[in-house]
């Protein structure tokens, strides 16, 4: 759901990256937070466990510029994705208007995506929403490991609607903004039709 | 499909800070927040450029959803108000027509019975405003009226990424 302010004019929306455990999606927003100049970017906030694993989520306001005479604001979350966590990670999609899916490349991290591709399809239906038609991104990540899977055995797999793929390497930047970019262009693509 | 946006007009603005900056004065706060349930900040008055306003609306929020989630756990339907108590400050939470958060953060030079008074008065003066405000969105939406968005270009969204 988009906060559209005509008072101060504003634009903020909602990215939620979504994916399982040890993914890759708190590196992706680390990542883009120290390659995001000061004037554009508030405070990185990471609600994490003492072994610095996501307890809740973290978050990151940005400020892309300004589009039609309003100031566009993105704030991006991370869900916690291990499996336990589940009734937090239903809160956070509240209000959400784009997701990334941070896809671990290693085979025998498969059946994690698949299942958190699933919960994430049934979370989102909780609120309302439905993963077929919400501005969506899908992040191969770990390209660099040598267990990693070839591209297009992970794109048979975890690809289902022809959404915007992307190879990443989030410790050093692959893909990190290409992906952004693309669910962010969705996302101003949606309110162009309401 | 992404649920409808949440519109803010100029004159409900204005009309929300006012009762805002009287909250404020009566409850003698250091601070009040109005927050979207989502963690975006709506409007705000007081002593705020001490805070990081941005990470207060989404931490309120936040704390606000996990607090919702354990109300559903035990069969209740939500915790309507918040409190937590520091050394020197104190934070009053409160939910205002079930899409907005109100959040005041005061000192001793005020005390935890007035600012509950004070917000329950308030909040009744910004639903009628929220209650306005939506009625004029539907009435916008009914009317077909363009929004300014409708006509975002491409090269509207390349720039922003070029920037």
């Amino acid at each position: 759901m988009t906060f559209i302010n005509y008072a101060s004019k504003e634009i903020n929306c909602k990215i939620v990256y979504y994916g399982p455990g040890l993914g890759g999606k708190t590196t992706n927003l680390q990542y883009i937070y120290n390659k995001t100049a000061p004037d554009a970017k508030g405070k990185m906030i990471s609600l994490a466990t003492e072994a610095d694993r996501t307890l809740f989520f973290d978050f990151l306001p940005l400020d892309l510029g300004t589009i039609r005479g309003f100031t566009t604001r993105f704030h991006l979350y991370t869900v916690p994705g291990q499996v336990f966590y589940d009734a937090s990670r239903k809160l956070i999609l509240k209000g959400v208007d784009g997701v990334v899916f941070v896809a671990d490349s290693q085979r025998e991290r498969m059946e994690a995506n698949i299942e958190s591709i699933r919960n994430l399809e049934s979370n989102l239906k909780e609120h309302g929403l439905d993963l077929k038609t919400i501005p969506y991104a899908l992040q191969f990540n770990k390209r660099d490991l040598p267990t990693s899977m070839p591209v297009d055995e992970l794109y048979r797999t975890l690809n289902f609607k022809r959404e915007p793929t992307f190879e990443a390497v989030a410790p050093q930047g692959v893909g990190v903004f290409d992906t952004l970019k693309a669910v962010a262009k969705l996302i101003l693509i949606e309110l162009r039709k309401r | 499909m992404p649920s409808a946006n949440f519109v803010v007009y100029e004159d409900e603005f204005r009309q929300l800070e006012d009762a805002l900056r009287r909250l404020r004065q009566e409850a003698n706060a250091k601070a009040v927040f109005l927050i979207d349930k989502n963690g975006q900040q709506i409007a705000s008055t007081g002593e705020i450029e001490q805070f990081d306003t941005t990470s207060l609306a989404s931490l309120t929020a936040g704390n606000v959803a996990a607090t919702d989630g354990l109300a559903k756990l035990i069969g209740e339907r939500e915790f309507s108000v918040l409190f937590h108590e520091g050394q020197q400050d104190h934070i009053h939470i409160s939910i205002v027509g079930r899409r907005a958060i109100l959040l005041v953060i005061f000192d001793d030079r005020s005390s935890l019975g007035l600012v509950r008074l004070r917000v329950k008065r308030a909040s009744g003066d910004m639903e009628r405003i929220f209650d306005t405000m939506a009625k004029k969105g539907e009435a916008a939406e009914s009317s077909g009226e363009a929004s300014p968005f409708s006509e975002i270009t491409e090269e509207d969204i390349d720039a922003l990424f070029s920037e």
